[in-house]
């Protein structure tokens, strides 16, 4: 192996700019190259490090690609049913109300299996935070369509593209809690340039900050890619999504609280 | 302290029990013939007391899905339905006994399939003893006889439940859920405080992240966790069974029966004998473990067993294995919601064994 010259100077403390925060774990993480998942956990991680949450925090991670998220982030966690993580964070807070309660789910876990959980969590104004991951898919089971998939979007279970004649059109669940008493923060976020990680990663410190006011449910969607299910590389994933995805869920909030 | 001696219908025993027992939280959905349950605990308000936390859900399957929440931040948590509402939980109960969570599920059981009917049955036995939701698992399974023993199985179920980390089911039904009969209430206990080692409450830099899941991906692992179930239940089958006789020292033919069958059938022993027929009665208060072992031993002491059921014959099949063939074995029940009379099932005694 040829050594790089300039890598001691390189890798002087000094010169350091980015690390792996202590609340990741070592284990790899298991989701596809380009994923908006890791960067949407290491934002989650980081916060939780540097507000010093990691003994105040339990996680609840959902049925999805980040079935495993509880391998990722060194905090406890509790493996929901398919959808009904708002219900078990729901117990989770009521009996340890001191506590930080996170559920962290996709849109076939949250707006489809999981809508009567999800709606009615946020219309008791459970104290919790709901992070919805919306890339529009089922990834795990390998590009099924999904609530959220758009009208005449490709998926393996819409071949021809989404017909809402047929097949109806795609669920603004986040549109939804925004509108029910129960909710107290409601955003949509992106994860896919440095300057959306930025309001992303304000919005998730934010709603940890409301949670301990017990003021209500807090809900972060982040509409993401999936380039094995949409089948583009990253970058073009990037760009569709930019392109169909946002004009569809413009970003920005949707309910903030009043001040 | 005293023990309080009020008269109270079983759904209200359960649900002041569950206050006086300690528990943290109870989340429920209503449906008859179980509803006093809830009604009973909003009533009580045990929040401005003990504080427990009661909680109405959007369905039988978020309930039980708190249930799992609480149950595994080391909680002690309970829920309570009927028939059509406990086939809702069977998602959330596999899920539990696949995280070997401890909990309660009260099921008072009406008659089915589907909507079925509102009245007493006991047609939910193969649900309840041999798994109810996917996968290899099995609760521990309590049939209370009586309002008193619906208050007390409260107890019993959680100390069984966080003994083996597995959850417990309360198979009551319609009959016991709504009859009143006099009570002896526990004095009120403390909630408790201790948090076991395993319970998600917050991970503290004095230990590993604590995950409860029932996900393993790897066929190697989970058939060595599905081993580990197996020792848990093969435990269980031999320290927890319980059961109660009745007039069996010199009995010829046995009743096996449960729960309201077992009240109509100690009548029954009393009719048979007057009528010169020697029967007894055997009361499975486990329905798992079932007293397998006992009935065994008994069908070398009886000329045949009759096993009395509000159904189309379930626990039946339970004695049957037990008996292996030694003696004759059969099924009496009424269904629908129709309670059995002492009068019928000594009319099945003998038909079925004497001939007349």
């Amino acid at each position: 192996m040829v050594e790089f010259s300039g890598i001691k100077e390189i890798i002087k403390p000094g010169n350091l700019v980015y690390k792996k925060t202590n609340i990741m774990t070592e284990n790899s993480l298991s989701y596809c190259p380009g994923c908006g998942h890791g960067t949407a956990h290491r934002i989650l991680a980081e916060i939780i490090g540097e507000e010093g949450l990691q003994s105040e925090t339990i996680g609840v991670s959902p049925v999805g690609c980040s079935v495993f998220m509880y391998n990722y982030l060194d905090i406890d966690w509790q493996e929901a049913a398919h959808g009904r993580a708002p219900a078990v964070a729901t117990a989770i807070k009521r009996l340890l109300p001191e506590k930080f309660v996170f559920t962290y789910q996709g849109d076939g876990d949250l707006a489809a299996i999981g809508t009567a959980e999800t709606i009615h969590a946020c219309n008791r104004g459970e104290n919790i935070l709901i992070i919805f991951i919306n890339n529009g898919i089922y990834g795990m089971t390998g590009g099924q369509m999904a609530p959220t998939t758009l009208p005449g979007m490709k998926s393996s279970t819409s071949p021809y593209g989404r017909d809402v004649k047929t097949m109806g059109f795609p669920l603004k669940i986040t549109d939804i809690v925004a509108s029910l008493p129960g909710s107290y923060y409601v955003t949509r976020q992106s994860v896919h340039t440095a300057a959306n990680v930025k309001k992303t990663k304000k919005a998730i410190r934010k709603s940890f900050q409301y949670q301990k006011l017990n003021k209500g449910t807090c809900l972060i969607e982040i509409v993401s890619n999936c380039p094995s299910g949409w089948k583009m590389t990253p970058v073009q994933s990037n760009k569709w999504m930019e392109e169909n995805m946002f004009p569809y869920y413009p970003l920005g909030d949707l309910k903030t609280p009043e001040e | 302290m005293e023990k309080e001696l009020r008269l109270m219908k079983g759904n209200e025993a359960v649900a002041e029990a569950a206050i006086r027992a300690g528990v943290d939280g109870y989340f429920g959905y209503p449906i008859t013939p179980q509803t006093e349950i809830i009604e009973y605990l909003m009533e009580a308000n045990p929040a401005e007391t003990t504080g427990m936390i009661v909680l109405q859900a959007e369905s039988e399957v978020a309930a039980i899905n708190m249930v799992y929440g609480g149950a595994a931040c080391g909680k002690k948590v309970m829920t309570s339905s009927s028939s059509p509402g406990i086939s809702l939980k069977q998602e959330g109960i596999t899920y539990i006994a696949g995280a070997e969570l401890p909990c309660l599920i009260v099921n008072v059981v009406r008659g089915g399939p589907g909507l079925g009917t509102i009245q007493p049955a006991q047609s939910d036995y193969f649900q309840a003893t041999k798994g109810g939701g996917h996968g290899d698992y099995h609760l521990i399974v309590l049939a209370p006889a009586s309002v008193q023993e619906m208050a007390d199985f409260v107890d019993l179920s959680f100390e069984l439940a966080f003994k083996y980390r597995n959850p417990v089911m309360m198979l009551s039904d319609g009959a016991i859920g709504q009859m009143m009969e006099k009570v002896y209430l526990s004095p009120q206990k403390e909630r408790s405080k201790t948090v076991p080692e395993w319970a998600t409450t917050g991970k503290p830099s004095t230990r590993e992240r604590n995950i409860i899941t029932s996900l393993d991906l790897d066929p190697n692992r989970q058939e060595l966790f599905n081993r580990k179930l197996l020792a848990k239940y093969n435990e269980i089958r031999e320290k927890e069974v319980r059961f109660e006789e009745f007039q069996c020292e010199d009995a010829e033919y046995l009743l096996v029966a449960y729960g309201t069958s077992a009240r109509v059938c100690q009548k029954s022993v009393q009719l048979a004998r007057e009528q010169g027929i020697k029967a007894g009665l055997l009361r499975p208060i486990t329905l798992f473990p079932f007293p397998t072992k006992r009935i065994k031993e008994l069908a070398d002491n009886v000329k045949g067993m009759l096993s009395v059921e509000m159904s189309a014959g379930q626990m039946v099949e339970d004695v049957l294995l037990s008996v292996s063939g030694k003696v004759p074995v059969y099924h009496f029940g009424r269904m629908g919601g129709i309670v059995t009379t002492p009068e019928e099932v000594v009319e099945s005694l003998k038909s079925n064994f004497i001939g007349g």
